[in-house]
């Protein structure tokens, strides 16, 4: 007769829902934004063991969660890391998990550059993991793999692993040549597949270099002490595009760059490439880069163009937006690619962008100075033209700020209490910032969503996951939210580009 | 002159890092007429120093500074004599990095350059004074002294510092530290005591010599402080509850009111101890209109910081340039007993007197202190 009123146990259930939708947030955003590498503040040992227990954290108390954030916008770091521990655990969950987990980690695997997949192949080999299903997995997506050749030139220890790992069959066929290429190498006087001959040729034939994958012929070319400009002349067209944009600077000759075209280059990977160069160079290519930004954001915007209505944002270009040494000026390149993807997502013309430095020049922005975040969010929340106050406010911002400390979190918070209850103005803040102390991305204030972010063009899908962070949406919507995407993510191959960067352009 | 100003310089928030706070110092206007630049020394700063005739100070000597009054910091790069960054160049892709100095020794402790330049060692001019404190000893041959007391003065003493690198969180704190545009210096806090205090000419001299300060030496007591001390707090913005905020115009003027109120709350309760205290000022070098002194605090025991350190003032006794180093308890004592035997006139008796204890109290205190050798043994 003892059984607990209705009221209290409703209670509970939701406050147990609400930790767990805190949870699943905290995991989003870390597995966004951090990559176990050195951050301004913090070290790389610190970054690694706050991600581990993350990890663990999430995958032991909330294993469903876990695998569906395979879905969202995870970097590679930590998807390469949520699939080892799914397999790694594979007897902590029933049939029906398993099931869901195994299309999850194949959808995520496709999207996945090769070279990482190749390297969690490895540790799944190290962590001793070998049944059945992960032997399917791992099978399943080398067949999916366009050229197998090409592979075993280009990451030849990684396949090899994964072959002897697997115990793939390299009998018969056209996987015949690749096993005697891995396992026997200079028993055949020639390849049938080209690139595998080409390789074997490169050996002692410089007209061969030419015709491999360009970190393969990279090697050669040193061992035959080719001259880097030359080499890098003729290797140019089998180069990938990213390959082409980190060479772009080698290969100039005195004023005359080589015809690349900025313009089909991911927004973020272009802000960095703008950041890298000289202020005068950025000057002298002004027009260039600032159209290539600009195209590069109406892309990533889509079909979110324009309808943000009145945007205002601030962008942190403080000295603590310089990164590390691992993650070079990531942070300000996130900024200035949020800046032009804003441009783009707001009205025409009701767009203004304010930097914490008080510079106006988005173009030759530099991380220097202090935060004073809390005057800047000030002048961001002035009416824009027209006297109309902004729809959105957009903050993009390590979460520091330190002139005066935690004055844009008071600024924020009397601000929404004081002059506008009615949230007329819908503030979001972006932190591409992973705070390994605190096992989150840093917030500004608790009234004000703080999202991950990594690159800029996963802005828009950040906002609307960033809602669920102001705890005014219940963790049912959250869940269905997740499920969403899932059913997304297992639909359609989206963000097939992603996959195509790191493949060879041949 | 007996009391450092700071005008011209405006505190602004401070930034903590664990137990580390730093408040920076903004110059609205640079001092006209006056750089400064530093000059590296080899070895890791194992340096000799004369300091006269036959006496040498030897200690850690990381870099010197170089004092400019000839006016023409401002862009005279290259166009006659030295250019504006003296040491530390960041100018012409030619330029010598580092000065190579052929020697130890370093011959004085502030030495005239070429030019309108003066060359010194931070803080080892101050320590100098410190340790030089009362040097000759006893001018009557009073029984107790010893022999070798009588002969050599206050035998030549040693004091312990540690290195920036050993205070630890400095160098972090140091390496995160977001430097304002116009900021020409820095007050360090370690646990909420301060540690020291660095004021530069120019926010550009600031920004090559910022990082100097971890290879400055610290105190005994900053060093236990960093070592044991909790993280501090920060002192975060409180705008209440808002109440009278209507517009925001208000918003915005509350907001400068937190920005103010950390200000005076930083000079009333954070410097005071620096500001507050009297010093006597030794002069080491004129220099055109600025002058180049040591101070030493007044020793008196009321249980706050006390900092020796040098200073660069101009013509109306403002701080140029000034650098400070924090006394632990123990050096405040012993200055403190030399500062008594030397106004009795080394008289045991009337020194007792003077502080209010026995004749044995006194012997027992001067032996604790370290100086037991002056004493001779039956005492």
């Amino acid at each position: 007769m003892n059984t607990p009123p209705e009221p209290l146990a409703d209670l509970r259930e939701t406050l147990a829902d609400l930790v767990a939708a805190e949870d699943v947030l905290l995991f989003a955003n870390a597995a966004i934004t951090a990559t176990g590498q050195r951050e301004f503040r913090s070290g790389a040992l610190d970054q690694q063991l706050s991600l581990d227990f993350l990890h663990t954290y999430v995958r032991v108390n909330y294993r469903r969660v876990y695998a569906a954030s395979l879905a969202l916008d995870i970097n590679d770091h930590n998807a390469a890391r949520i699939v080892l521990g799914l397999l790694e655990t594979a007897g902590e969950a029933s049939a029906d998990e398993r099931r869901t987990e195994g299309r999850l980690i194949a959808a995520r695997l496709a999207l996945l550059p090769p070279q990482r997949v190749y390297r969690l192949f490895g540790e799944v080999r190290r962590a001793g993991i070998n049944n059945r299903r992960t032997r399917a997995i791992m099978r399943n997506w080398l067949a999916a793999r366009p050229d197998l050749g090409h592979d075993a030139v280009k990451y030849r220890s990684g396949v090899k692993t994964a072959a002897r790992h697997i115990h793939l069959r390299c009998a018969e066929g056209a996987g015949a040549e690749v096993g005697a290429f891995l396992f026997r190498p200079g028993k055949l006087p020639r390849y049938e597949h080209p690139l595998l001959d080409a390789w074997r040729r490169a050996h002692y034939e410089q007209g061969a270099v030419a015709e491999l994958p360009f970190t393969v012929a990279e090697g050669f070319a040193a061992r035959h002490g080719m001259k880097r400009e030359a080499f890098l002349k003729r290797a140019a067209p089998r180069m990938t595009r990213l390959e082409r944009l980190r060479t772009l600077e080698q290969r100039a000759v005195g004023d005359r760059r080589p015809d690349v075209d900025l313009t089909v280059m991911p927004l973020t990977r272009l802000a960095l490439y703008v950041l890298a160069l000289p202020f005068e160079e950025r000057v002298a290519r002004r027009t260039e880069l600032t159209g290539a930004l600009r195209t590069a954001a109406r892309r990533a915007a889509g079909r979110h163009a324009g309808s943000w209505g009145r945007v205002h944002a601030v962008l942190d270009d403080s000295f603590s937006s310089s990164g590390s040494g691992q993650k070079r000026r990531r942070p300000l390149a996130v900024a200035l690619a949020c800046h032009h993807l804003l441009e783009v997502l707001a009205a025409p013309g009701a767009y203004r962008g304010l930097w914490t430095s008080g510079r106006g020049d988005a173009l030759l922005v530099r991380p220097w100075g202090p935060t004073p975040l809390g005057m800047r969010v000030l002048d961001a929340l002035e009416p824009g033209q027209g006297g109309a106050a902004p729809d959105r406010l957009v903050i993009v911002s390590d979460g520091w700020d330190n002139a005066p400390a935690g004055l844009a979190g008071e600024v924020l918070r009397v601000w929404r209490s004081r002059l506008d209850p009615g949230r007329r103005t819908a503030v979001v803040h972006v932190n591409p910032v992973y705070d390994a102390g605190g096992f989150d991305v840093r917030r500004l204030a608790a009234g004000v969503p703080t999202a991950g972010i990594r690159d800029a063009e996963d802005l828009p899908a950040l906002v609307e996951i960033a809602r669920f962070a102001e705890g005014r949406t219940g963790a049912a919507e959250l869940h269905a939210y997740l499920d969403r995407r899932v059913a997304l993510f297992l639909g359609e191959g989206h963000r097939q580009e992603k996959q195509e960067e790191e493949e060879a352009v041949s | 002159m007996n009391r450092l100003e700071l005008t011209g310089l405006t505190t602004r928030p401070s930034q903590v890092w664990g137990g580390v706070r730093l408040v920076p110092l903004v110059r609205e206007a640079p001092v006209d007429g006056l750089r400064l630049h530093r000059e590296v020394y080899e070895r890791l700063g194992a340096g000799a120093v004369e300091v006269g005739p036959r006496t040498r100070y030897v200690s850690y000597i990381p870099h010197g500074l170089v004092a400019d009054w000839s006016g023409d910091g401002e862009g005279a790069e290259g166009q006659g004599g030295q250019s504006a960054a003296y040491g530390t160049q960041f100018g012409g892709p030619d330029a010598p990095r580092t000065l190579r100095l052929p020697r130890p020794p370093l011959h004085r402790m502030a030495k005239r350059r070429p030019g309108d330049r003066l060359r010194f060692l931070p803080l080892h001019l101050a320590l100098e004074g410190y340790l030089a404190l009362h040097f000759g000893g006893p001018s009557t041959a009073w029984e107790e002294w010893s022999r070798r007391a009588l002969r050599d003065g206050l035998s030549p003493r040693a004091e312990d510092a540690y290195l920036g690198w050993s205070v630890r969180g400095l160098g972090d704190a140091l390496r995160i530290f977001e430097i304002h545009p116009d900021q020409c210096g820095v007050m360090v806090y370690v646990a909420d005591a301060l540690a020291a205090a660095f004021v530069v000419p120019h926010p550009e001299d600031y920004r090559l010599l910022h990082a100097s300060l971890v290879e400055d030496l610290y105190g005994e007591l900053v060093h236990q402080y960093a070592l044991y001390g909790a993280p501090v707090a920060e002192f975060g913005a409180r705008l209440g509850d808002g109440a009278h905020i209507r517009t925001l115009a208000d918003l915005r003027a509350a907001a400068r009111g937190q920005e103010r109120a950390w200000e005076e709350a930083h000079e009333a309760l954070f410097a005071r101890e620096l500001l507050d205290s009297s010093y006597g000022f030794d002069r080491v070098y004129r220099m055109g209109s600025f002058t180049l002194w040591r101070f030493l605090p007044p020793f008196v025991r009321d249980g706050g910081g006390q900092h020796i350190g040098e200073t660069i003032t101009d013509h109306k006794g403002q701080v140029a340039y000034l650098k400070t180093f924090r006394l632990s308890d123990a050096q405040i004592r012993r200055g403190y007993l030399l500062h008594v035997l030397a106004g009795a006139e080394w008289e045991l008796s009337r020194a007792a007197a003077t502080l209010g204890s026995s004749r044995e109290e006194l012997v027992r205190r001067i032996r604790a202190a370290g100086f037991s050798e002056l004493l001779k043994g039956n005492v």
